[in-house]
């Protein structure tokens, strides 16, 4: 704020034809597609990246310590050598990083509504989701970062997907649209809730059994029967078979078409929520 | 406009919001003539930023209606903001973004295309005398460039309707006075604009007409001239120099301004309204003759002053009630006072 002893400008005297001439009523352009406002929105999402690139540390720090962590961790516990469990582990761990780290959905939208740029953008005559989708084309970007860095640190350590290049982007990119979809989840969250720490904390209610009961880190055929219910309908389970089998060269189309679904249904279902919220604001 | 003919720019009729149990608007009722500035003036939880907030259909009423140039704000909320343009009490942009990129954010939410975005940020950048801060973050703006920015992120599209709420709240003297430049050229423009402020004086300087709201009414409508004839041209007030005189200081100046003098808790000091026929001049001799009077009187004046009506004092005149506790009245403009 040292800025404003030396500010350009202070001496600014608002000149009647300079301000005549701007505001003399041109041809106005056509209201953008919607299309065209979701991107314009995750522009904006990419600029606050580049204005504020810490952001993109949770994104990447979180599932390198998470890969590192449960590799080392379990692995030989578990499958007895690390590289035999990284082979199972890798697509569950990227899966469990990317579905964590959407969260940050909600809580950007819930530290953003409150500010007066808000009330800017409602203001417009623009297709009313079109903020909303913003957020989460530019969250889409921060998945993919992430699911790289993932795929880095699990190729360094070992791991070799039967699949290919082709199966691990096909992997990649199912994950991505389930996240797109989840997403809404969040925005849904982030207009309910009051503050940030509540979006936090739901979040992490929400995120912890969805992402750790389910066949990410061990075979659920040594679970407790109740447990396998749960498991057997749990989404997560399904976004990673279908991963793992995409990664492993394996295409399960069952379980890749079921996520699909799921994903289809996410978006109507918390969408809809999320609309309701938002024009009721 | 000429398309909508001579209807107002804005008509609300009984418009209710009721928070929790705290009704901010209570029965509001408005009539916003179209190509002028129209000020709405009240203090702190008058409802003002409610009133603005429901205008400019980001809030639902509970009851009443509310007509934009003719489109009911709830059943043809997107012809209203096509219509409208808003720049809140608080910073309508975005802080982490920089001018230009704020400004081309919004023109492509307009629909220009990249190029043409591009072209028309940097011609309001430079009408606005923002150029050199074109690439800087908004958080590292003062605060009267802020506001700049967000009046020309208001008129991108020129608007036929622009709120301003409380646009000058908060800033320096000369930076509300570009502010206060900038409203008058919008409004020759052809754009009605609706603002908001605590300020009596600002309301006087830039509006057409004034609504004194309070408790989420409209409490007294008028001219800027109507409003402070039934106020009051402004306040003598005086300091004695002997607490012991301030008895007959006070039948001396009751009898010279034709006015209730109050004692104030200072034990030399006294203040009394002087009643106002719209004209100031009339307040200024009243004053001179009642301080020779007083001179007269063998009363020793030690400071002696006419100010304008403060905001607190418009609120007495009106309902005989003093402004709610938490108004500001602090505003350097309107303590502003002519040492006679
Ligand atoms: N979102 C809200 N939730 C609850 N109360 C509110 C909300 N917004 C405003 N209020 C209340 O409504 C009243 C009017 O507020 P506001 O319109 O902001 O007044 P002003 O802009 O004149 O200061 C105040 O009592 C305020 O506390
Ligand atoms: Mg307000």
């Amino acid at each position: 704020m040292s800025a404003t002893t030396t500010e350009p400008g202070t001496a600014y005297v608002p000149a009647a034809e300079a301000l005549s001439a701007v505001m003399a009523p041109g041809a106005r352009p056509r209201r953008p597609s919607a299309l065209s406002a979701s991107i314009t929105f995750g522009w904006r999402a990419m600029l606050k990246i580049k204005h504020v690139p810490e952001q993109l540390f949770d994104v990447t720090a979180f599932p390198i310590i998470m890969t590192l962590m449960f590799t080392y961790l379990f692995g030989g516990a578990l499958a007895g050598s690390t590289t035999e469990y990284l082979q199972y582990l890798l697509p569950g761990i990227m899966v469990t990083s990317i579905v964590m780290i959407t969260m940050y959905t909600g809580v950007a939208v819930n530290t953003d509504i409150e500010k007066g740029v808000f009330d800017r953008f409602r203001s417009l005559s623009i297709w009313r989701p079109a903020p909303m989708v913003g957020y989460i084309l530019g969250d889409m970007f921060r998945y993919t970062v992430a699911s790289l860095v993932i795929l880095v640190v699990g190729l360094v350590l070992g791991f070799r997907p039967g699949g290919g290049v082709t199966g691990v982007l096909a992997g990649i990119a199912l994950l991505i649209a389930f996240s797109f979809a989840f997403s809404w989840v969040w925005t849904m969250f982030g207009l309910l809730l009051r503050s940030e720490k509540s979006v936090m904390g739901v979040s992490m209610l929400v995120l912890f059994p969805l992402t750790f009961l389910s066949n990410v880190f061990v075979d659920p055929e040594t679970m407790p029967g109740w447990l396998q219910v749960f498991v057997e309908v749990n989404p997560i389970t399904h976004l990673v078979s279908a991963v793992r089998s995409l990664m492993g060269g394996t295409t399960d189309t069952g379980e890749v078409t079921l996520v699909l679904i799921s994903s289809a249904v996410l978006v109507v279902v918390f969408g809809t929520l999320t609309m309701r919220l938002y024009n009721r604001k | 406009m000429s398309e909508h003919g001579a209807g107002p720019a804005i008509e609300t009729s009984g418009l209710i919001k009721i928070f929790g149990k705290n009704r901010a608007l209570d029965g509001l009722d408005l009539t916003v003539p179209a190509g002028t500035v129209y000020g709405v003036l009240g203090p702190n939880g008058a409802g003002k930023t409610t009133a603005v907030r429901i205008l400019a259909t980001l809030l639902r009423p509970d009851g009443g209606e509310a007509r934009v140039f003719g489109h009911d704000i709830v059943r043809d909320a997107d012809a209203v903001r096509g219509r409208v343009s808003l720049t809140g009490q608080f910073a309508s942009v975005d802080e982490d973004m920089t001018g230009m990129e704020n400004l081309v954010l919004i023109a492509r939410l307009l629909g220009y295309r990249k190029p043409g975005a591009r072209d028309r940020a940097a011609q309001l950048l430079e009408a606005f005398g923002l150029t050199d801060a074109a690439d800087r973050q908004v958080k590292n703006f003062s605060g009267g460039m802020r506001r700049r920015l967000d009046i020309a992120a208001s008129i991108l599209n020129t608007p036929e309707l622009l709120f301003l709420d409380e646009p000058t709240t908060g800033l320096d003297p000369r930076s509300r006075n570009q502010v206060w430049d900038i409203i008058r050229i919008v409004v020759a423009q052809g754009t009605t604009v609706m603002l908001t402020t605590q300020y009596l004086d600002e309301a006087d300087r830039l509006a057409g007409r004034i609504a004194v709201i309070d408790h989420g009414k409209v409490i007294a409508e008028g001219t800027p001239g109507q409003l402070k004839a039934s106020v009051g041209a402004g306040s003598v007030h005086v300091r004695l120099r002997d607490a012991s005189q301030r008895p007959e200081a006070e039948r001396v100046l009751s009898k010279a301004l034709d006015a209730p003098v109050q004692l104030e808790a200072d034990p030399v000091a006294l203040t009394a309204r002087v009643a106002g026929e719209g004209i100031e001049h009339a307040a200024a001799e009243r004053a001179a003759r009642a301080l020779s009077e007083l001179a007269a009187a063998g009363i020793s004046v030690d400071d002696f002053s006419l100010g304008q009506p403060s905001l607190d004092e418009a609120f007495l005149a009106l309902t005989g009630a003093p402004a709610r506790a938490d108004a500001r009245t602090d505003h350097p403009a309107t303590s502003e006072e002519t040492a006679a």
